[in-house]
């Protein structure tokens, strides 16, 4: 990583859902304000800007992470995922259907933190049990739900994974 | 589900239109709006005193600082805009920003517009406000004492209304009653917080005196009309538009208005539009709260436990200012003060009172959730004092089914239900027996389970009239009546025969967009794809009136409803203009599977687009008594809904659901932990339009309800400090924390609604805390006198109700301290430490600016101003926040060279801390021993911010003060025997006693 100076804005690199980007960032700006102001990656929300909300998870290189608790300057040279990555063109991925399908969203604010965590559940543990789901989903707060279609969306999309019927 | 054509959406679970856009993140919320180049970003500057004078305002160094184009203050604000309306007769101002007072933590003192956000929060750290901190008030009924300070010197007290009630003749039946039933009941401050914060962006036009304001405002839009006074302009000079996402409500983002306000005037004399997203220590400390609410309740109940009358005082806590709508809260519920019981008589008074805390506004059940709990534990108290069975109390007392339309003793309209079958049901498919069965296993076994009932009417769709019961028949004669609840709906048709509908619901997720749809859809025999519906608000193009907006739970019984109606109209027009083509009567025509045909024959007809497009394409062809405008607007108020009458009767609501609950808690024996096992909550929402939005919003409701029964709770200090500025303080329910409820329905049709549908979004959060509260109070103490019960439902409180009064440790080693709720974050405590100097040569130390400098931790720049006093710029780490402070130390009580008192006040951008301790210092044998007490508060950001590490971190940095003390006096170099035991012992001081 080059050496950062507080009064210059440096070039950050990365790869934003398979896209190469690039922006000029001053060492203190947040992941969270350079995908949503520089680049133009809304899908990402800032609930708290204290990591505890679970609002702005990303995936950066395959993990979630809290882009609030993140420097832009640190994504150089990664791969970020956002919610935006997840729909095929206008198709929207199993996950996002079974959101859809069990009314797992009502405002739709905290849902692209969600989307992301249970994403890189699912791509490391496929048939994770309900129990390993509610973990992950316990750093996550949503307001609007209180959280039993989620859990429901989740187990749905699952079991789709492994075969069986979306609305088990 | 599958949409099917054949089939009516109404009352279907069709998938969100929403959705799709929502979860691939292209949802437009306030921050991801595009905005003007040149927009300036804003940073406020806020109180970290819950009461003090402003002495002065220094903006030098904040005006100078890179990217500021203005810094405005209170006076600023002042000069240009009119004090904000207050819904009561009263002499007091209320001003969007502090002026020469500050009354609460949080409250703006000023504003720094610059180019970015990043350089306009830099700049405010550096507006120096000069405080002089005055007493402060946050308890309610400490507010009205005699000798409580007074936050609005123009009021002479903290009460800014009373008002008292009399329906029936409560008197005659207290006295003829047998028994006089009463218990007293703390409601504490909590929020539903949404997620997504306050955010506003304004511009202004000189050439035309306008304001146009962006906000993720919620209604209702009486409110529109207060900023507009404010900003003294008239209504078509304030444009106010809604984002078409909101990232929750609840209520909250009513709230928003008094920074519509303050963006407006920072836009006007930046000259550049002004844009500003809250965080979340704002939202939590300055947005606003519910109400906390001190209430006595007592009822006249007979024998077989038939209550004749109640009598209410209630004390309202709406923070440190009356805005508006408030006090609402107050008054929402005071057509069905009774619930869901036959009551006759009652009489109320109500106080509301001034404090030291953040002004209160709308919060989802919205004054339902502390009179609920106050009624509920009063049934529940009943039945103990008279050994009754608690569901045979509630049995009966409730309003019977053949009494609908009820009208209530204080005036309110019960439209429909059946409580008795309703509860009932609930009684048998929710499986109270079994549930019963489990408790009494439970406590053969020796655990603490309990079960706990909750029997709620949900009012929905307020009369605009209602908060105008706070005033007195007479004022409200001169200020004309208020009443009704004007809802607007416009279903349009384009050329190419597609629909549109607007309505100025404002959703926050509820889905009206999808359910408007439904209505429209049916209506016209159209697909639901073929509707398409905006619900954002632009108060200069689209149908709106004072009571639009997102609250009340009035979407279902009366957005959908106007909609309805308008859709009906167009269809009716429709029916004419088909019925001249395809040569039959309008009667007899039918909209069906995207045509418009004649009944019983499939084989005459047309598209639908081909006949809406009709008007829009050859105006000439149409029936002469049909008009060319393919637009339908429809306002749509309820005749139910009349002003207060003289005797101060009010239909408060023009719907009234009812919500039957009960659950079974368990207490963990060991941990105190309160467990919910099982919840039940049947509900009467009238006809249900969306079955799984219904459950959403009762699911949702419930979530936050075990929030504000378990864990939510606007904690302060004695001083104002507020005390839970994080997510991490300020708890909020997990997927861990709430369990599935069983939701059950019973419907009874609303009369007074278009679609017969009533409101069912607040519900839970009204009976949830109650049912809970009684489950624990059943726990604790199944026989005898209710235990007191104050939410948040926590561990701590519960344990020394079972466990009794934690044992007071046998070690006697004096530790520090911190008692959050006597006094502020106060922290005392008191050590020693022998060093090897004289008396004279640590005193004379005391009184040197370089030692000085070398012991209090973090200092540069220590100067003396005074014999005995300094100044000085202390750099500090306190909890998790570093920041820069100005210090003042005084030395006072001075018995040289014996003893001393020192004290201390800092002053950051962060927070403010100040302490005082009594040094004194005595020949041993060892050598000197310095011996101190001290006490010390800390007050603004970092409290709110750090309070969990406060404690560990305020001692350390004063034990590194003492620690440098007697290093500095015993003189430095390792070594061993008397140094080395002095090492262990700060290193003991260092750690509060416990090495």
């Amino acid at each position: 990583m080059p050496r950062l100076t507080q009064d210059e804005t440096h070039e950050v690199r990365f790869t934003l859902n398979g896209r190469a980007v690039s922006a000029r960032v001053s060492p203190r700006l947040l992941l969270t304000d350079v995908l949503r102001h520089e680049i133009g990656a809304t899908g990402t929300h800032v609930g708290c800007e204290h990591g505890v909300c679970g609002a702005c998870t990303v995936q950066v290189d395959g993990e979630p992470v809290r882009a609030c608790l993140m420097l832009a300057a640190q994504a150089e040279g990664s791969e970020i995922r956002t919610v935006e990555g997840l729909a095929k063109r206008e198709q929207l991925a199993p996950l996002q259907e079974a959101f859809r399908e069990n009314f797992a969203l009502q405002c739709g604010f905290c849902t692209a933190g969600i989307l992301m965590t249970l994403d890189a559940l699912f791509s490391r543990e496929p048939d994770a049990e309900e129990d390993t789901i509610r973990e992950a989903l316990s750093g996550h707060l949503c307001r609007c739900t209180g959280y039993v279609p989620i859990v429901q969306a989740a187990l749905a999309v699952r079991n789709r994974i492994k075969g069986g019927p979306i609305d088990a | 589900m599958k949409d099917n054509a054949t089939e009516p959406f109404v009352g279907r679970s069709v998938t969100r239109v929403e959705d799709q856009a929502l979860l691939s993140g292209h949802g437009r919320f306030m921050d991801d709006l595009p905005i003007a180049a040149g927009t300036l970003a804003l940073a406020f500057v806020r109180s970290p005193h819950g009461h003090a004078e402003i002495r002065s305002v220094d903006m030098a160094e904040a005006a100078a600082a890179p990217g500021v184009v203005a810094v405005i203050t209170g006076r600023d604000v002042m000069a240009r805009i009119r004090s904000m309306t207050v819904g009561v007769k009263a002499d007091v101002e209320c001003w969007p920003m502090a002026v020469d007072r500050v009354r609460y933590v949080g409250e703006p003192v000023a504003m720094v517009v610059a180019t970015d956000r990043y350089l306009a929060e830099d700049a405010a750290d550096l507006v120096a406000v000069d405080y002089a901190p005055l007493g402060a008030v946050v308890d309610p009924v400490a507010a009205l004492a005699e000798n409580a300070p007074v936050l609005h010197p123009s009021l002479g007290g903290n009460l800014i209304n009373e008002r008292r009630f009399r329906y029936g003749d409560p008197e005659a039946a207290f006295d003829a009653a047998p028994h006089r039933i009463g218990i007293d009941v703390t409601y504490p401050r909590s929020a539903c917080t949404p997620i997504e914060t306050y955010g506003v962006i304004a511009s202004y036009e000189p050439g035309e005196d306008a304001y146009d304001i962006t906000a993720n405002f919620q209604g209702p839009f009486s409110i529109h009309a207060v900023v507009a006074r404010s900003l003294k302009v008239p209504g078509n000079r304030l444009r106010l538009r809604t984002p078409p996402d909101s990232g929750g409500s609840f209520g909250i983002k009513q709230g928003v208005f008094p920074y519509m306000i303050l963006l407006g005037i920072a836009a006007r004399i930046a000259q550049a539009p002004v844009k500003w997203i809250e965080d979340r220590l704002e939202h939590l400390s300055a947005s606003v709260s519910a109400t906390n609410r001190q209430t006595r309740i007592e009822a006249a109940v007979e024998a077989d436990g038939r209550i004749t009358a109640l009598d209410w005082d209630q004390i309202e806590d709406c923070g440190a200012h009356l805005r508006a709508p408030e006090p609402a809260t107050l008054y929402r519920m005071h057509g069905n003060m009774t619930g869901a019981y036959d009551i006759r008589n009652m009489a109320i008074r109500n106080r509301v009172v001034l404090t030291n805390k953040t002004p209160t506004g709308l919060n989802r059940g919205f004054g339902g959730p502390q009179m609920y709990f106050a009624l509920e534990r009063l049934m529940d108290a009943i039945a103990r004092q008279m050994g009754l069975d608690r569901l045979d109390v509630i049995r009966r007392n409730l309003v019977p089914a053949n009494a609908f339309p009820y009208r209530t003793a204080s005036g309110a309209l019960l439209d429909s239900g059946d409580y008795a079958t309703a509860l009932n049901r609930a009684v048998d498919e929710g499986g109270l027996a079994e549930l019963c069965a489990r408790r009494d296993k439970a406590r053969a076994e020796g655990r603490r389970y309990g079960i706990g009932f909750a029997c709620v009417v949900e009012p929905s769709v307020s009369n605009m009239g209602y908060i105008t019961t706070v005033l007195t028949p007479q004022e409200r004669a001169k200020a004309g009546p208020k009443n009704g609840a004007q809802a607007t709906a416009t279903v349009a048709i384009d050329p190419l025969g597609s629909v549109t509908v607007k309505v100025a619901s404002v959703p926050q997720g509820q889905g009206h967009r999808t359910v408007l749809a439904q209505v429209v859809a049916d209506k016209f025999g159209l697909p639901l794809a073929a509707v398409r519906v905006l619900a954002d608000v632009d108060t200069m193009r689209d149908a709106w009136s004072i009571a639009s907006g997102n609250y009340a739970s009035r979407f279902a019984p009366a957005v959908a409803g106007a909609a309805e109606i308008a859709a009906s109209r167009l269809r009716d027009k429709l029916a004419k203009v088909a019925a001249a083509q395809l040569n039959i009567a309008p009667g007899d025509v039918t909209f069906e599977a995207g045509r418009i045909g004649a009944a019983g024959n499939p084989d005459n007809s047309l598209s639908f687009a081909r006949v809406a497009a009709t008007a829009h394409w050859s105006p000439g062809t149409l029936p002469d008594d049909v008009d060319q405008t393919m637009r339908e607007t429809v306002y749509w108020t309820p005749p139910e809904l009349e002003a207060p009458t003289a005797q101060d009767g009010i239909n408060s609501s023009l719907c009234h659901g009812f919500i039957f609950d009960f659950c079974g808690i368990e207490i963990d024996p060991e941990t105190a932990e309160p467990k919910i096992d099982r919840y039940v909550t049947m509900h009467d929402c009238g006809r249900i339009l969306h079955p799984a939005m219904v459950d959403g919003q009762v699911r949702g409701g419930f979530a936050q309800a075990v929030g504000a029964a378990f864990l939510e709770e606007y904690a302060y200090g004695a001083d104002g400090s507020f005390q839970s500025g994080t997510l991490a303080d300020y708890l909020l329910p997990t997927v861990m924390e709430v369990p599935e409820p069983l939701i059950l329905h019973h419907e009874t049709p609303s009369p007074f609604t278009p679609l017969g549908a009533k409101g069912v979004g607040e519900g839970n959060c009204m009976s949830t805390p109650v049912c809970i509260a009684n489950a624990v109070a059943d726990a604790l103490a199944p026989d005898g006198p209710a235990p007191d019960i104050v939410l948040p439902i926590t561990a701590a409180k519960l344990a020394p109700l079972i466990f009794g009064d934690e044992p007071v440790s046998k070690e006697p080693v004096p530790e520090t301290q911190a008692e959050a709720s006597a006094n502020g974050r106060k922290l005392t405590g008191e050590g020693r430490a022998v060093v090897q100097a004289s008396r004279e040569d640590i005193w004379k130390m005391l009184l040197d600016p370089a030692t000085l400098e070398a012991i209090i931790p973090g200092s540069h720049g220590v100067q003396k101003v005074g014999e005995t006093r300094f100044k000085a710029d202390v750099t500090l780490g306190i909890g998790p926040v570093r920041g820069r402070y100005k210090a003042d130390i005084e030395l006072s009580d001075l018995d040289p060279p014996n003893a001393v008192t020192l004290s201390g006040r800092a002053v950051g951008a962060l927070g403010n801390g100040g302490g005082h301790g009594r040094v004194t210092l005595t020949d041993t044998a060892e050598g000197t021993e310095i011996a101190y007490r001290y006490e010390a508060q800390i007050g603004g950001k970092v409290a709110s911010v750090g309070g969990r590490l406060l404690d560990g971190a305020a001692k350390v940095v004063i034990g590194e003060f003492f620690r440098a003390l007697a290093r500095h006096s015993g003189g430095g170099g390792a070594g061993s025997g008397p140094l080395a035991r002095l090492r262990r012992l700060l290193q003991s001081i260092a750690t509060g006693g416990r090495s």
